[in-house]
């Protein structure tokens, strides 16, 4: 679904992102972690189609990401904990702006928009705006809304960022679901227990993928109890730090 | 004297229509690391803004280091260090002229509290002469810890310092708050973290607006009701699903590796459980007795909510 080979990034003589490869495979749940600064967000932006690299080769969904990035826009989903929905408009509103903005077709919206509302537990706060929800449902909404086109792959950026426990294991329960849909996730986050949680997973560090496996086989590798000791063992010696 | 009391405190926003603080009181003793432990929305930053006399509670009073936060909010600024969860430093001044800025304010030098500040002031005096503004996450939080404490404040409040911050830099930061818990300086910090829970010496549980627990993470952590569980299988994702659906079983979360499970009859035979998902056609099952951690004694204290 993704393929990225020696795929760099360099503003002046900084490389953010320094020859990257590693492929992720269709229905995957493939964890990106790194420090701050080591090039997540960078590395990120490219295979969304939002940023050019520098050099090297990566398709997303079969599409190249230097000429094809408005096909890749089409056949991704988008979420992070900053910005995902508009609090100002309701939640059926937010529902059929971005279902529009991806070209589902006004009927199709109406059709799924009420059975989304309903699965979600939201029927009766459907017409509130989405700014008068508690953290968790925005999150929980703002997921559902970034797979209602039915992307082949979603990235989600730091999608649990400040999520009480229990709404964050709730929210991982909708990101199987979906990956048994047969959609690809492509997510990134801080907490280490949720890195158990991906099939796979890819440590940066200060601009390179210094690891690639299954969390089980990482720990037996860096012969760690846990993925936190894993990351400390493998970022402790970062040299760049940032946001 | 505690460092800080609250008595009842309530806060409501919008009129009344969001309730924020719910009766909230607690003491933090003096020279004490104590925890804020919530998710966003809890209301911790409702609290922290109370405390340092930026925002007017609706009912109940509050104090620190003996003053009240309404009527001596004068006496407790010039004591207080507040870091706040969002960015708050003059972006457009540098490193240097931010820290000069800060102790001018409290009527004080970067040289005479300098050792105070010297550990972490170290980290970033290579680029004293960067605007705030261009410094990377992990630098910014540094400058404004050395902010919060140029005048060398009695009590220091730091509002969910480590928020997507790294693994690595957490713990540096954590460090730091150690070192400057031996110079005798209170410390209330909040994170959503529930693994820092557990480095600070007692922690309050919030959640809606209320306090769930108020202990060391050690009590808190030893009063779980009943036994805990950690189970895994190959396929884990079924497990959990059909977990979830077996009449004995009465709690199961994901954590990390494993599932976290608690039963229905507290002396009933794990033995049973094992068998019978191993007949579900599971394999490599591995079930054992587990000792609770924070986040097992949220998530119990949010359900029973």
């Amino acid at each position: 679904m993704i393929v990225c080979k020696d795929l760099t990034k360099r503003f002046g003589d900084f490389y953010a992102v320094n020859k990257i490869s590693f492929d992720v495979n269709k229905g995957e749940i493939f964890g990106f972690l790194g420090a701050n600064g080591a090039g997540k967000t960078t590395a990120m932006r490219i295979l969304c189609g939002l940023s050019h690299p520098t050099s090297g080769e990566a398709t997303v969904a079969g599409f190249n990401v230097y000429k094809q990035a408005e096909s890749i826009k089409k056949n991704i989903g988008y979420m992070s904990q900053k910005f995902s929905l508009y609090e100002n408009l309701t939640v059926l509103e937010n529902i059929e702006f971005f279902g529009g903005v991806y070209g589902v077709s006004a009927a199709e919206i109406r059709k799924r928009s009420d059975n989304l509302v309903q699965k979600l537990g939201l029927t009766a706060e459907a017409k509130k705006l989405v700014g008068a929800l508690p953290l968790g449902w925005k999150q929980k909404l703002a997921f559902s809304v970034a797979i209602f086109h039915q992307p082949r792959i979603v990235f989600l950026d730091e999608p649990t960022g400040g999520v009480d426990p229990v709404t964050r294991r709730q929210f991982w329960d909708m990101i199987y679901e979906a990956a048994a849909d047969g959609i690809t996730i492509f997510v990134t986050t801080h907490y280490m227990d949720e890195a158990e949680y991906c099939n796979r997973i890819t440590i940066m560090v200060d601009g390179k993928v210094e690891a690639l496996d299954s969390p089980a086989n990482l720990k037996a590798q860096f012969k760690a109890d846990n993925m936190d000791e894993v990351f400390y063992q493998l970022a402790r010696g970062a040299k760049r730090s940032g946001d | 004297m505690s460092a800080v009391t609250l008595d009842h405190i309530t806060k409501t926003y919008d009129k009344g229509k969001v309730l924020a603080v719910d009766d909230i009181s607690l003491q933090v003793e003096e020279g004490e690391l104590f925890g804020l432990i919530g998710p966003d929305g809890a209301g911790k930053t409702s609290l922290f803004r109370i405390l340092t006399t930026l925002l007017l509670p609706d009912k109940g009073s509050a104090t620190v280091r003996g003053y009240d936060c309404v009527k001596d909010y004068k006496q407790i600024r010039n004591r207080i260090g507040y870091m706040p969860g969002k960015f708050s430093l003059y972006q457009d001044l540098t490193v240097k002229e931010n820290l000069e800025f800060f102790a001018t304010l409290f009527g004080s030098t970067i040289e005479s509290n300098y050792e105070l500040i010297k550990d972490i002031y170290d980290q970033i005096k290579p680029f004293n002469d960067r605007r705030a503004g261009k410094l990377s996450g992990g630098m910014k939080q540094k400058l404004a810890l050395c902010c919060a404490l140029i005048h060398k404040p009695e009590v220091l409040f730091l509002d969910e310092p480590t928020t997507g911050v790294d693994v690595v830099s957490r713990k540096e930061f954590w460090d730091m708050l150690k070192k400057l818990k031996t110079q005798g300086i209170t410390i209330v910090v909040s994170t959503p973290y529930m693994d820092e829970a557990v480095l600070c010496e007692r922690i309050a549980l919030i959640q809606n607006g209320k306090i769930m627990s108020v202990d060391t993470p050690e009590k808190i952590m030893a009063a779980y009701p009943v036994k805990l569980y950690a189970i895994k299988a190959d396929n884990i994702y079924r497990l959990l699903t059909e977990l979830r659906s077996m009449p004995e079983v009465d709690s199961s979360f994901a954590f990390g590796e494993y599932i976290h499970l608690t039963l229905k009859d507290d002396t009933a035979a794990v033995t049973s459980l094992q068998h019978t998902i191993e007949q579900r056609g599971h394999t490599n099952v591995v079930i054992k007795l587990i000792h609770p951690g924070i986040e097992d004694s949220f998530i119990r204290f949010m359900n029973q909510a």
